[in-house]
């Protein structure tokens, strides 16, 4: 018994030595951001070239959101100012193919098309745009003198602008998940079953562009890819799916301005 | 004569053996400052400590280590790296070390690829 006790002191005695010889301390980690912002005092969230579902207005969502999140989370000036319709106005460029055309081009060369002719057609606006459609479009963010002008406009803000294409998006599959099972005696068990699934959500693609209202050039490009899948007895909403998917980059872009910091914890020794 | 000499080294190693002592002890009473004024938040006081412990024994692990972590605090990942691969060179097999290593790659990869 006494034998016991002593290896049992010693024990403790030996364990109360080892931890005091570390500390855990917590540390906040800064990451510095992407993008140097000094320069800038105002920001402008200009709109986007949107794709995909036409249940959710994902030019004007998004831009929204980026401006309240900017809000609270930048030092900047966030300029409240129409959301543009980024797609109309690379539509009326004078070199714009639409990606219909760009698809079918002629062997004589290629064609301009205006907005009117693509309503001619009986393609226009209505038609969801792919992701591969949205490239077409992407001319526009090189277009240094238009976002200069626009810069000009709004006092020499730093610009966001880019594309964006949110669409459902199903896949099907063998899924794993766990199954109560009962024995023969009653007991209860969790047992894994890989099952055929049909499964449905929402792929969200966003390209953010960072344009220097003063030069119109463009400082910083971001892509982003996130997708959700919902079983497909579920019925989600479009736009919550939308805000989903949002939240999960929202991170990512904010760290693109201002600095953030990771909590963790660390062991000092002795 | 052999009797001197073995004498001699034993002295010698005894002398010498004080002096590491007196460099560990010496370290480690700045390595304890250095976690105090940490543990209150005073990081830039806590590294000047550890990199005092480092110079003081330079195979003192644990005040490498912390300054891997004071540096990482500051946002030094360069610096901090090398403070924590050279705590591991020392003590390769110490999971505490590890572990900080671990997790500091772990951001520093996503800093890297933030660039």
């Amino acid at each position: 018994m006494t034998e016991c006790k002593a290896i049992a002191s010693v024990g403790l005695l030996v364990l109360m030595s080892a931890c005091t010889n570390f500390h855990e301390i917590p540390v906040d980690t800064p990451l510095t951001p992407k993008l140097d912002v000094s320069g800038f005092q105002r920001i402008l969230v200009a709109g986007f070239v949107a794709g995909g579902t036409d249940d959710v207005d994902a030019n004007l969502e998004t831009a929204r959101l980026l401006r309240s999140q900017l809000r609270t989370n930048s030092s900047l000036d966030v300029i409240a100012a129409e959301v543009i319709e980024l797609k109309a106005i690379a539509e009326e460029q004078a070199d714009f193919v639409t990606p219909r055309d760009a698809e079918s081009t002629a062997p004589e060369g290629a064609t301009s098309n205006t907005p009117d002719d693509a309503e001619q057609d009986g393609e226009g606006d209505s038609e969801e745009l792919s992701e591969e459609d949205l490239e077409a479009y992407e001319h526009i963010f090189s277009d240094a003198s238009y976002w200069q002008q626009l810069g000009e406009e709004y006092q020499n803000p730093l610009i966001v602008t880019g594309t964006i294409h949110f669409a459902p998006y199903e896949r099907s599959g063998m899924v794993s998940r766990e199954r109560e099972v009962y024995d023969s005696l009653g007991r209860r068990r969790v047992v894994p079953v890989r099952t055929y699934q049909e499964r449905r959500g929402f792929v969200l693609s966003p390209t953010f562009i960072f344009i220097d209202g003063r030069t119109g050039a463009t400082l910083y490009t971001a892509r982003h890819r996130e997708e959700i899948l919902y079983d497909a007895s579920r019925n989600t909403p479009a736009l919550s799916s939308y805000f989903e998917l949002m939240d999960r980059l929202l991170p990512s872009f904010l760290g693109t301005l201002s600095a953030e910091t990771i909590r963790g914890t660390r062991v000092l020794l002795r | 004569m052999v009797l001197r000499t073995i004498l001699l080294v034993g002295l010698l190693a005894a002398v010498t053996a004080g002096v590491h002592a007196d460099d560990r002890s010496d370290a480690q009473a700045q390595v304890d400052f250095g976690i105090a004024v940490a543990q209150k938040g005073l990081w830039r006081e806590a590294i000047y400590r550890w990199e005092r412990a480092s110079m003081i024994d330079s195979r003192y692990a644990a005040a490498w280590n912390n300054l891997g972590i004071g540096y990482e605090h500051e946002g030094e990942f360069d610096t901090a790296r090398d403070a924590y691969e050279k705590a591991l060179d020392l003590e390769p097999n110490n999971l505490m070390i590890q572990q900080n290593y671990d997790l500091f790659r772990e951001i520093n990869d996503r800093v890297q690829s933030n660039r």
